[in-house]
Formats: C-alpha cells, sequence, structure tokens
C-alpha cells in the first residue's frame, strides 16, 4: 500500500479526470432526459469544442489579444456558442427527422455523424493528423499540502468545471427555459398543453449540453497542454458510461458517475500491479457491475413500463 | 457450307495474345515502356500520419526519379495504401495490394504493429515486401519467408546504443519505464531493460500504457515516486508528447529519453518548450549526413511536397530503389524480385551500404543519437550539450 500522501495525490489526479467526463456526461444525460436519444457523436463535438477554443485562441493571439485573463472568457464564450450551434444543427440532421423511427435509427445517425466531423477536423483543419500543442493560459506553479502538490493550474480548471456545474444546476433549476427542460423530460405530451414549445426546448437542451462539452474540451486542452483529433472517441465513450452509472437522465448522477470513472481510472493505474496496463478494463468493469446491480444507474429513478 | 470448330485452348489463346501485343507493341510509339505497378503502404492518417506521408513522399520521388531516367526499361506506377497504423486496415491494405498481379512489389508499413501483422499476408501471396520503418525484431526474424525483407534497422540495435549511452556515457543509473501495450512498446521495454541491466543500470518500475491515451497523471505520480534519474518512453510521437508535457506539470525531475518513434519534428512542435534536451534513438544517420542526404533532401525539396520527409523517408526512397533495382534486373517477376532483394550484398544507397542476411535484415546498423535543442533534434555530437555548453535536464536534477 502506497503511503496516504501518494494516495491523495492520486486521487487529486482522478478528481482532475473526472471533472472533465462529468461535464460530458451532463450532455449526455440530458439528452436523454428531454429526447429519449443517445447523441453518440456527443464525444466528436466535445473534440470539436476544443479545436473551436484553440482555433479563437490563436486568431486573439494573432490580433493581439494573448492576456490569458480576456482570451481565454473570450474563447469559452466564442467556443461554447460555436459547438452549442453545431450541437442545435446535429440534433436537427440527425435526432429530429428519425423522432419517429426505432431508436437504433438515431444511434446509427449520430455515430455517423461523429465519424463525419472526426474525418473533417483530420482533412480540414491544418495538419490535423497530429496533436496540437494548447497553449499554456493557466498560472503555472505549486504549494505543497502535507507532501501533497497542488498545482493552480489545478485549481482554476476545478473551478471553472464547478463554475459550468453550478450555472447548469441553475439554468435547470431557476429560469423558466429550465422549468421546460425538466417538464418536456417528465411529459412531453402534458408539457406540449402546457404551452411549453417543444422544439425550442430541443433546442435549448442540445445547446447546453454541447456547450458545456465546449468547456470540457477547452479545460482539457489547458490541462494537457495537447488536444488531438480521437480525443472524443474515448471520451464519448467515458462521458456515455459515466452518465449511464450515474443514472441516464440524472445531472446530478451523472456529475457523480464521471467523477467515479476518473478515480477508478486513476486509482487502478496507481494500486495495482500493473494497473497501468489494465486501468480501462477495470474502469469498464465497474460500469458492468453497475449495470447488473442498479440498472438504473445510482441516482436513476426506476422505470416501470405499464403494459 | 460447314463451319468448323477450331479448338483453342486457354493457353493458346494466351500466347497467341501476348505474341500479338508483343507484334503490335511497337506501332504503339517505341517509346511507350512497359507499366510495372508497386504498392506503397504506411500510416497516412491517425498519430502517426506525418511519418506515413514522408515516406509516401520519399516513395513517390524515387518513382519519378526513375520514370525520368531514359535508361530505365520499365515506367513505374504507384499504389498508395493507408494503414492508419492499425492491424486490421493493414491487412486489408496488404491483401488488396497482394491480390494484384500488377502490382509486382511492396514498400510496406512504418508501425510495427502492422508491418508483423502482414507478413504472412505477403509470403502467402508471394509479394515481395520489404519494410521502410517498424523496428521490431520479429519482423523479419520471427520466420524464413523470402517475400520479407528491411532496409532499416531493428530496434536491438536501437536500444543496445540508447541504454549504453544512457548508463556508461551519461551515467544514469535509475530508470522508471512507461511503455505503450502494442509489440512496439512492449519489445522495446523488454530489450531496453535487459540493456540497461548489462551496463550496470536499474530499472525501479515498468508500466504499459494504452496506445493514445490522454492521462498518464497515474502512471507518472507512481514512478516519481522512486525517484527516477531517467523517465523512458517506448512509443510513438502523440503519447511521447503526452508524457513528456505531464512530467514537466506533474514536477517529475528526471531526464526523459524516448524511442524513435517519438523523433519527429512533430514532437518538438507539439511539446513546445517542454521537448527540451530530451533524448532519442534513431537507426540510421541524419539524412543530412547520409551519403547520399543532401543529394536526397535538395530533390525532396525541389519535389515540392506539402509534408517534411521526417526521419524514415530515406529508408523509403531506398527501398523503392532497391526493389526497382531489382526488377530492371530481373524483370516484373514477383518470384525473381524476392529472390534477388534477399540477395542484396553491398548495395550502395543515400543510407549507406546495404547488405542482407538470411533473414533479409539490413545488417548494417548505423544508429544515432539525438537530442532536442531549440524546437530542434540535433545530432548528439553536434549539440551544445555534448560540447558542454548546456547541461541535460536530467544531469542538472542529479547535482541538485
Amino acid at each position: 500500500m502506497p503511503p496516504l500522501e501518494l494516495l491523495l495525490q492520486q486521487a487529486l489526479n482522478g478528481l482532475m479526470l473526472g471533472v472533465m467526463y462529468a461535464l460530458i456526461a451532463v450532455g449526455f444525460t440530458l439528452f436523454f432526459g428531454v429526447l429519449d436519444v443517445i447523441h453518440f457523436s456527443h464525444g466528436d463535438i466535445y473534440m470539436l469544442g476544443a479545436f473551436a477554443g484553440l482555433s479563437v485562441l490563436a486568431g486573439l493571439a494573432a490580433a493581439g489579444v494573448g492576456t490569458p485573463v480576456l482570451a481565454l472568457p473570450l474563447a469559452f464564450a466564442a467556443s461554447i456558442v460555436i459547438t452549442g450551434l453545431i450541437g442545435v444543427a446535429a440534433e436537427r440532421v440527425c435526432v429530429k427527422p428519425l423522432a419517429r423511427s426505432s431508436p437504433l435509427m438515431t444511434l446509427l445517425a449520430t455515430l455517423s455523424l461523429g465519424l463525419v466531423i472526426r474525418e473533417a477536423v483530420l482533412i480540414f483543419y491544418p495538419r490535423g493528423a497530429d496533436p496540437k500543442p494548447f497553449p499554456w493560459l493557466l498560472p503555472q506553479g505549486d504549494f505543497d499540502v502535507g507532501g501533497v502538490v497542488v498545482r493552480y493550474e489545478n485549481l482554476a480548471i476545478l473551478a471553472i468545471g464547478l463554475a459550468a456545474m453550478i450555472a447548469v444546476d441553475r439554468i435547470i433549476n431557476r429560469t423558466r427555459m429550465g422549468a421546460a427542460i425538466r417538464a418536456v423530460a417528465q411529459d412531453p405530451e402534458a408539457a406540449q398543453m402546457m404551452g411549453v414549445n417543444l422544439d425550442r426546448t430541443v433546442d435549448a437542451t442540445f445547446f447546453l449540453g454541447s456547450g458545456l462539452a465546449a468547456v470540457a474540451g477547452i479545460l482539457s486542452g489547458l490541462y494537457y497542454s495537447e488536444i488531438h483529433f480521437i480525443m472524443g472517441i474515448t471520451g464519448g465513450v467515458i462521458g456515455f458510461s459515466a452518465a449511464a452509472i450515474g443514472g441516464l437522465g440524472n445531472v446530478y448522477g451523472a456529475i457523480l458517475g464521471g467523477l467515479l470513472f476518473g478515480l477508478v481510472q486513476t486509482m487502478a493505474a496507481a494500486l495495482i500491479p500493473r494497473g497501468s496496463e489494465f486501468r480501462d478494463v477495470v474502469a469498464f468493469a465497474v460500469v458492468l457491475l453497475f449495470l447488473v446491480v442498479r440498472p438504473s444507474g445510482i441516482l436513476g429513478a426506476k422505470s416501470v413500463e405499464r403494459v | 457450307m460447314k463451319a468448323t470448330r477450331v479448338h483453342v485452348s486457354r493457353r493458346q489463346l494466351l500466347a497467341g495474345g501476348a505474341t500479338l501485343a508483343l507484334g503490335l507493341h511497337p506501332l504503339r510509339g517505341w517509346a511507350q515502356k512497359p507499366t510495372v505497378k508497386l504498392a506503397f503502404i504506411g500510416p497516412l492518417t491517425g498519430g502517426t500520419a506525418s511519418n506515413g506521408l514522408g515516406g509516401r513522399n520519399s516513395f513517390q520521388l524515387a518513382l519519378r526519379e526513375r520514370n525520368a531516367d531514359p535508361k530505365a526499361k520499365y515506367r513505374y506506377e504507384a499504389e498508395i495504401l493507408d494503414d492508419e497504423c492499425k492491424p486490421t486496415v493493414a491487412v486489408q491494405a496488404a491483401l488488396k495490394a497482394s491480390s494484384d498481379p500488377a502490382i509486382i512489389a511492396g514498400v510496406t508499413h512504418y508501425c510495427s504493429v502492422t508491418a508483423i501483422a502482414t507478413v504472412d499476408t505477403y509470403h502467402k501471396a508471394g509479394m515481395p515486401a520489404m519494410v521502410w520503418g517498424a523496428v521490431l525484431p520479429e519482423i523479419t526474424y520471427s520466420h524464413q519467408h523470402v517475400e520479407i525483407t528491411r532496409v532499416n534497422g531493428t530496434m536491438i540495435n536501437q536500444n543496445n546504443v540508447a541504454a549504453d549511452f544512457a548508463v556508461k556515457t551519461l551515467g544514469f543509473k535509475t530508470f522508471a519505464l512507461i511503455h505503450d501495450t502494442t509489440d512496439y512498446g512492449r519489445a522495446h521495454a523488454k530489450w531496453f531493460s535487459e540493456f540497461v541491466e548489462k551496463a550496470g543500470g536499474k530499472i525501479l518500475s515498468t508500466q504499459g500504457t494504452a496506445k493514445d491515451q490522454k492521462d498518464y497523471a497515474a502512471e507518472l505520480t507512481r514512478a516519481k515516486a522512486d525517484k527516477p534519474e531517467v523517465l523512458w518512453y517506448g512509443g510513438l510521437t502523440p503519447d511521447g508528447v503526452r508524457v513528456r508535457v505531464q512530467m514537466e506539470k506533474l514536477g517529475v525531475r528526471a531526464q526523459f529519453q524516448g524511442t524513435s518513434g517519438i523523433k519527429s519534428d512533430t514532437f518538438n512542435e507539439t511539446a513546445g518548450p517542454s521537448a527540451e534536451g530530451t533524448l532519442a534513438f534513431v537507426e540510421g544517420a541524419p539524412t543530412e549526413k547520409l551519403p547520399g542526404g543532401k543529394q536526397f533532401l535538395a530533390a525532396y525539396a525541389k519535389a515540392g511536397f506539402q509534408e517534411p520527409s521526417e526521419a524514415y523517408g530515406p529508408f523509403a526512397y531506398v527501398a523503392a530503389n532497391l526493389v526497382m533495382d531489382a526488377i530492371e534486373a530481373v524483370g516484373p517477376d514477383r518470384a525473381k524480385v524476392a529472390a534477388r532483394l534477399k540477395r542484396t550484398k553491398q548495395q550502395d544507397t543515400i543510407i549507406g551500404p546495404v547488405e542482407f542476411d538470411e533473414h533479409g535484415q539490413n545488417t548494417v546498423p548505423l544508429i544515432s543519437k539525438y537530442v532536442s535543442q531549440d524546437g530542434k533534434w540535433v545530432l548528439w555530437e553536434d549539440s551544445e550539450y555534448a560540447s558542454g555548453k548546456r547541461t541535460l535536464p536530467g544531469l542538472k536534477y542529479k547535482k541538485m
């Protein structure tokens, strides 16, 4: 058993990873809650968010706006808007026309869209095949708490991630649009009878989920100082798994699932001999275990089919 | 009038057709040379695409030069296939190339996982395939196939030099190893460990990680706890960049050393300032230092390719030329070309003399040591680190 400070250090590593997973997972859970669809191109939307952020930052740097205090908020805002709109467009192309067909068709359509997005970045982004350096914009340096090294950058990322999660919570629980989203998630027909505009609510949901994925994408770029066009593949699979562990349709469940997945992955690599080789095996085995023991997820509601 | 049935066997028909074709041949303008197709297979998309594209361009350069040579008996046509650095895709590409009878030979594979996966495919089809970049020893040493040859050295020579240099020349004693879990990474870790122990160094930990893993915080935190003097990574550029950058962020104060897989311009571009002082080892010598390297680089620049030739471009160029020399000598016949290539002895090329052993492995192992200096890979001997003007990060940490 490694010493305590090493364990805490690894837990911090897992927490960092978990925050990014959680932000992707919330998107999955929102789409499922409102429309009962699994939007499989969401992982590539997350990748797109990272590339949108990088492009905006490059543009700002070219325009002479290099200070992080100004550049970062602008990059986040622009990337959220761009990615959010692409998310809305994706829903209108791949989800809405297939509303009356089998869920399998939606799955296939979103899977294909993900591939299109990925290949488009590969082909059209300058030298898209290579990993791209992401500027170091967060404060560097660290301090020591009882043998655990905490980096300022980690704190900034955790703060941004937490702020994004609080913002989502506020939007869903304190705004009219949020009430509409919750109403549609509960019962679309009844919500429409009460005057909720279904199309607009669905658009808002996809904008919100995709915008969050953009935040996750930029945070990933800042944390790793590098982004790559294939990052959405694992990001998507893990984000979806995290949402499933937490209970599809439950925002807090998705956050919990993301954090849990990050911790399990890191601890597997940290504690098991040769664990780094099968960190993903361990993490996905935990997903399987959850699906067997709690099919509706940690915070998922038990769904009862009435026949 | 009674019709007579003339029975013509397929063989007679073919022979007749061939005679007719040969007879007509001069009528089609006697400058026309018969066309021979050659396949190039490498990773044109994905994480290692920059090396694949550099290889492809170098291969095309060799064909262009040969086609412009009035003394050449044949006109060479390229069939370019992408293996995506994935074994399944590579086998499909190998099947596609080897089942086309017009393709006489191939210049094949940069990634070890793809080269080892396709060995039997070429053997069954009887198509000569010359490997231009993959370094896994088993690609040539695990069989007796006449079709498989390789112009670049193997990781056995590479790791021998790398371990001796780190332990005996630089004086590092303790190593933490991280490697990708592909055949490439595993074999590198195995050979490097053996040679380090032989040289008197100590391996503190070895961790395998998935290829294209994003997060190395857990592995690096674990390695850091043992306070190694060197953190060694066995794998390819995209992961090498991540390991190096995350080392910096997590404050792992050790010398970073990698295998030939990280020695690409992309590594320096993506890792930025973190790349400074990284060590890497490559079979062969830097392109400009090769006997015909300057000429090659000038021709490459003149051809106006979009991408750099990268470390293994010259090897793809040499492989293409060796294959074409064999075809010029024995004609476009797969079996004869394969037999001839296998017997290559003291062939003078831009990478120096090439000589194959009974396994088709080039036995002139030229290994170069590189250090990343100011965003460029510099030959160790030419670097400011060797002259003492700068100190390697790992040696600085040792003194602390």
